[in-house]
């Protein structure tokens, strides 16, 4: 059976403004996908640790030491909206 | 004239261009615009490349022919066209993922392979076209259109590297880079006729690979010949500090057993992808036929069964979802990328930018991947995901103490009609059946073409090998590539183009 | 009527000073021109990957063994998965199960009793960038028309220390932040400068009737930002939350902002449609392995905490604000150790250094180490006021001298003429001048009226020139004038 899903929350956590008519397509298509991914729930796994990570590797660090930074304008420039040197974005919600 | 035939240079293979560079036959730039003729001779009806960088591509090519004038050699790479995928970062070229949310983004840094392939004096040709952002097994799924299979060009070229599968299978590149999540470079070279291959994960540097599914993400080579791949490989591996899962010790020597044969090594075939309700019955023939000539030849074959196998498929639209909707949330409109017109609120600018610049395929991902990670439902599903990894990961493990290599079919099915399977998202997952598990294990894999079907296009032989073992896989499979004799070029790169 | 009473719970930011930012080489430092100090990673470009500064792992470990708490073994970053536009990758890398840190606690001073505050967690995450609202809100979010982003700040990392809920009134809030700030002076590990916002508080408030057991419904004030405002903050919702449950009504679960010129709190979103931060473990960064070996090569490198070093500067003799004062400057500290090892005592080479000497430092903002005061000079100088050498009044005078460089107490005290006389045939002489001046004086005090006698102890001190002990003064004028 279709997994049953609330999309306009799950939209709504995901960001994405999407209409009535898309929100019905993809809620019927998660919730077939979500059918399929349902069988990993039929393997017993009690006990098992879950993989995050392929490779048992542990600790990798950085030096605390600086380097370059990028020059302003090379990432400003891709920018859509700008103003002294900074990213400007419409008012936020409190 | 008396200097070579420039358009039979696009069909070289790397070690042989490399041969010719160094024995003074040709130059670096001989082989660019080689390269380029077959680009553009071929490009209309493939649609392989998003960006062709002619400017750094010709300069690079007079770099590597300046170097082999004063003798100094970096490598196997030096002066040797190759293209990348599209969702990796070069500075001062477009990257866009295939995505129109990074319509016209110029990166102002290099991806490590970027740096890596400069360094050895390679020519980069452009960026080619994927499934936006990597998520996807036809390259359908781009902004930009599909890009089409050389062999056919009614049929697609797999994906989600299937730009870079098409160049190379065409000789638009002499090799080519893409990404593997969950069977992104193996697929697409089965498909083509190439040879592809996934290495260990933590092998290659994913830094300024745009991130798909992070724990699972590797880059990967393009090739026509095993060897080929090896000097691939070899040139962008490598411990990098900048990616806190790369492998901090040295690389192995991929190719140091390549001439060595089979004989002896005890090989497994994976029951489960032999099942002919999954899997084409002419793949499946190819593959046995495979396994008895690998026997033939010395090797001790066994069935190895991996049930668990069954449930990779399920475990993998679990876990790369959910780690993709956290690695796209990046893309909000605010400092780089797409911004919606929408008026309001920066929550709305983000809700609405985000909507308008991913593609449904995207959409679809991200929204799976939140529900999956979402309270009350992270156990069920990411949480489950994560555990039966392990057991795959286990199962593998344990089936790699009775046998050096497991092979399979590479894919299901050969190249698909364009347009056959993108309105049912569940037949497209299948694509990756058999390439999946070694993601989810971090283990190398490689798929070798070995024969053609009944319809003329061409069938992957996958090759597996546990994590680090590049060695004993690369040696399989060049000696599957020996049995097979598969000689094969896509019609594309063959016959007298025309552009329509 | 009921009585109530609170329940605190405190989560505080320390902004680490290392030199280069968590995940990142960009510089740890959010001064400069906006949007100079980043790089792909700390700006979330596509492709960018985070890799932890092994300094500032060093840094929460110091801070976690400092205040008493299990590390663990094994530790793991997390993805707190929210959107917001000062924070680049739309995620921030925190952590949640298996955090660096458990289960500590921190004793503090309140009135003179012990309070132990448990500490449920510190963990590691990273800074947001800075907004700027611009428009006709005042620099409020509230009214402004559009905001700008500087990413400086965005990455540098961050401890969070959380607190069990066990804090009951706003003055051991208060004693708490204090203590907490002195310690993480003390590691180093930060500025922990509270108005600069590398050290921040985040208020966790409820009220219940005394003897309930269950907790009320707490609200959340957030980003306060010096000890003050979190006592005010504290007190100002305790008083209102009792107020809203008296007329009938309910506290709301929410977060709530300090207004530091109004001294009010005020909602700034309720917690009902709090987000759904979808934790899960980063798989861009490897599990932290804090092995036994590393841990006990940190504290074996931890410096002396705070409550230590007031605990021993005491046993010292240094009273206890002398104590808490110098437990403060490690410079005044290593002053009063010395003085002491000299031969001073503590408890006035304690108010001399805590009186004294700080108003001169602060006065004439030198540091301490600048002036000429040694233990040495400062064990001199205590000496000679316990033989009498010197009036408190002369004393300070030296001192002042000793503190300008003029020399030792001895040198000064006699250059400058203020060594007191305590030769008797001196003081005896100018005894018997007065006493030959003022004979009607001696009369009345031999006839029981003890009032000229002062005045009789000041005209002997004026003979002096003032140098004379006034002790030995009192004592040999009462001989002379006893009937």
């Amino acid at each position: 059976m279709p997994v049953e899903i609330d999309i306009v929350k799950v939209a709504a956590l995901a960001r994405l403004a999407l209409t009535e008519e898309e929100l019905d397509t993809f809620g019927s298509q998660l919730g077939d996908i979500l059918e399929h991914a349902e069988r990993v729930q039929a393997l017993p796994t009690d006990g098992v640790p879950p993989t995050s990570h392929p490779l048992p590797m542990v600790n990798a660090f950085r030096e605390d030491v600086t380097a370059e930074c990028l020059d302003r304008e090379s990432f400003l420039r891709s920018a859509p909206d700008t103003a002294g040197g900074q990213f400007r974005v419409p008012r936020i919600l409190a | 004239m008396t200097g070579p035939d420039i358009a039979d240079l696009a069909d070289l293979t790397i070690a042989e261009a490399g041969t010719g560079l160094r024995s003074g036959d040709f130059t670096s730039t001989d082989l660019l615009a080689a390269v380029t003729k077959r680009a553009s001779a071929t490009e209309a009806h493939l649609h392989a490349y998003l960006t062709l960088d002619h400017e750094g591509s010709t300069r690079a090519a007079e770099a590597a022919d300046a170097s082999f004038a004063v003798g100094e050699d970096r490598g196997p790479l030096q002066g040797i066209p190759v293209a990348l995928k599209d969702n990796m970062c070069t500075l001062g070229i477009e990257t866009t993922a295939s995505s129109k949310i990074l319509d016209g983004w110029i990166p102002p840094y290099d991806a490590t392979i970027v740096t890596r392939l400069k360094a050895a004096g390679a020519v980069i040709t452009g960026k080619t076209n994927l499934d936006e952002f990597a998520m996807g097994s036809s390259t359908e799924n781009s902004a930009y259109g599909p890009t089409r299979n050389p062999w056919n060009t009614d049929r697609v070229p797999g994906g989600s590297s299937g730009g870079s599968a098409a160049v190379t299978a065409v000789g638009s590149a002499l090799g080519s880079f893409g990404s593997d999540t969950g069977g992104s470079i193996r697929q697409p070279a089965a498909l083509t006729g190439l040879v592809g291959m996934k290495p260990t994960y933590g092998i290659v540097s994913r830094y300024g690979l745009i991130a798909f599914a992070s724990s699972l993400d590797q880059i990967g080579p393009f090739s026509r010949t095993v060897e080929d791949s090896v000097l691939l490989l070899e040139t962008i591996s490598g411990f990098d500090p900048k990616d806190a899962t790369s492998i901090n010790a040295p690389v192995p020597n991929f190719g140091g057993s390549l001439g060595r044969g089979v004989s002896g090594m005890r090989i497994g075939v994976v029951t489960e992808f032999l099942n002919g309700d999954v899997i084409d019955s002419q793949i499946i023939a190819a593959t046995r036929g495979m396994a008895d000539k690998l026997q033939d030849a010395g090797a001790e074959i066994v069935e190895v069964s991996l049930p668990s196998t069954e449930y990779s498929l399920s475990a993998y639209y679990l876990i790369a979802p959910a780690e993709c909707s956290s690695n796209l949330a990046r893309f909000d409109g605010v400092r780089y990328g797409h911004r919606s017109n929408v008026e309001g609120t920066t929550e709305d600018m983000m809700s609405h930018s985000r909507a308008e610049g991913f593609g449904p395929e995207v959409i679809r991902r991200i929204l799976l991947g939140t529900y999956a990670l979402s309270a009350g439902y992270y156990d069920a599903f990411y949480g489950q995901a994560q555990r039966v990894r392990t057991l795959v990961r286990r199962e593998f493990a344990s089936a790699y103490e009775q046998v050096d290599a497991l092979i399979s079919p590479t894919t299901p099915t050969t190249a698909f009609a364009i347009g056959e399977k993108s309105d049912d998202p569940i037949a497209m997952y299948y694509s990756d059946l058999c390439t999946i598990p070694s993601n989810l294990a971090g283990d190398p894999a490689i798929s070798v073409p070995i024969a053609l079907d009944d319809a003329g296009l061409p069938i992957g032989f996958q090759v597996m090998a546990p994590a680090l073992g590049e060695e004993v896989m690369y040696r399989v499979a060049a000696y599957v590539e020996r049995l097979a004799g598969f000689t094969a070029r896509a019609s594309l790169a063959t016959s007298e183009v025309v552009a329509p | 009527m009921t009585v109530w009473e609170a329940v605190i719970g405190i989560e505080t930011h320390v902004e680490l000073s290392t030199e280069s930012k968590m995940f990142c080489s960009c510089p740890a430092d959010a001064e400069g021109e906006p949007n100079t100090a980043c790089c792909p990673v700390c700006l979330a470009l596509p492709g960018a990957l985070p890799v932890p500064n092994g300094k500032a792992i060093e840094g929460i470990l110091k801070i976690g063994l400092a205040l008493d708490c299990d590390i663990n073994e094994s530790s793991i970053f997390y993805r707190k998965n929210y959107f917001y536009p000062d924070l680049p990758k739309n995620y921030q890398i925190s952590q949640y199960t298996f955090p660096v840190c458990e289960h500590g606690h921190i004793e503090i001073d309140v009135d003179g009793a012990s309070v132990r505050i448990g500490i449920t967690r510190v963990h590691m995450e990273e800074d947001t960038g800075k907004s700027t609202h611009v428009g006709d809100g005042d620099g409020r979010i509230h009214g402004a028309d559009h905001t700008l982003l500087d990413f400086n700040r965005a990455g540098i990392p961050l401890v969070e220390i959380v607190t069990e809920p066990d804090i009951r009134t706003s003055q051991e809030a208060r004693a708490y932040g204090a203590e907490l700030q002195r310690i993480v002076l003390a590691l180093g590990v930060s500025d922990a400068k509270l108005e600069a916002g590398s050290m921040r508080f985040d208020v966790n408030v409820s009220v219940r009737p005394v003897g309930a057991k269950e907790l009320g419904t707490r609200t959340e004030t957030k980003n306060v930002n010096s000890l003050r405002s979190v006592q005010r903050t504290i007190d100002y919702e305790i008083d209102r939350q009792i107020k809203v449950l008296e007329a009938g009504g309910e506290v709301r679960l929410e977060t709530r902002h300090w207004n530091e010129n109004t001294g009010v709190t005020t909602s700034m979103r309720t917690k009902e449609e709090s987000e759904d931060y979808r934790y899960f473990q980063d798989p861009d960064l490897l599990p932290l392995e804090v092995t036994p070996a590393w841990q006990s090569e940190i504290r074996s490198g931890l410096p002396e905490l705070p409550a230590i070093t007031r605990a021993r500067l005491a046993t010292l003799g240094a009273d206890m604000i002398a104590a808490g004062v110098l437990a403060d400057s490690s410079d005044l500290a290593a002053l009063f150790e010395e003085a002491v090892e000299a031969g001073a005592s503590g408890r006035a080479a304690g108010i001399w250094l805590t009186g004294e000497v700080v108003a001169y430092t602060r006065r004439s903002d030198v540091a301490v180490l600048e002036t000429g005061l040694t233990g040495g000079r400062l064990a001199e100088l205590t000496a000679m006021v316990e033989a009498g050498k010197l009036s408190s009044s002369a004393a300070k005078k030296v001192l002042i001298a000793v503190l300008e460089g003029e020399g030792s107490p001895e040198e000064i005290a006699e250059s400058k003429e203020l060594l007191q006389v305590s030769d008797i045939t001196a003081i005896e002489a100018a005894i018997d001048h007065v006493l030959a001046e003022n004979a009607d004086a001696v009369d009345k005090i031999r006839g029981g009226d003890m009032k000229p006698f002062g005045f009789l102890v000041g005209q002997v001190m004026r003979q002096m020139g003032g140098r004379a002990d006034p002790k030995v003064v009192r004592d040999l004028l009462t001989d002379r004038t006893a009937g």
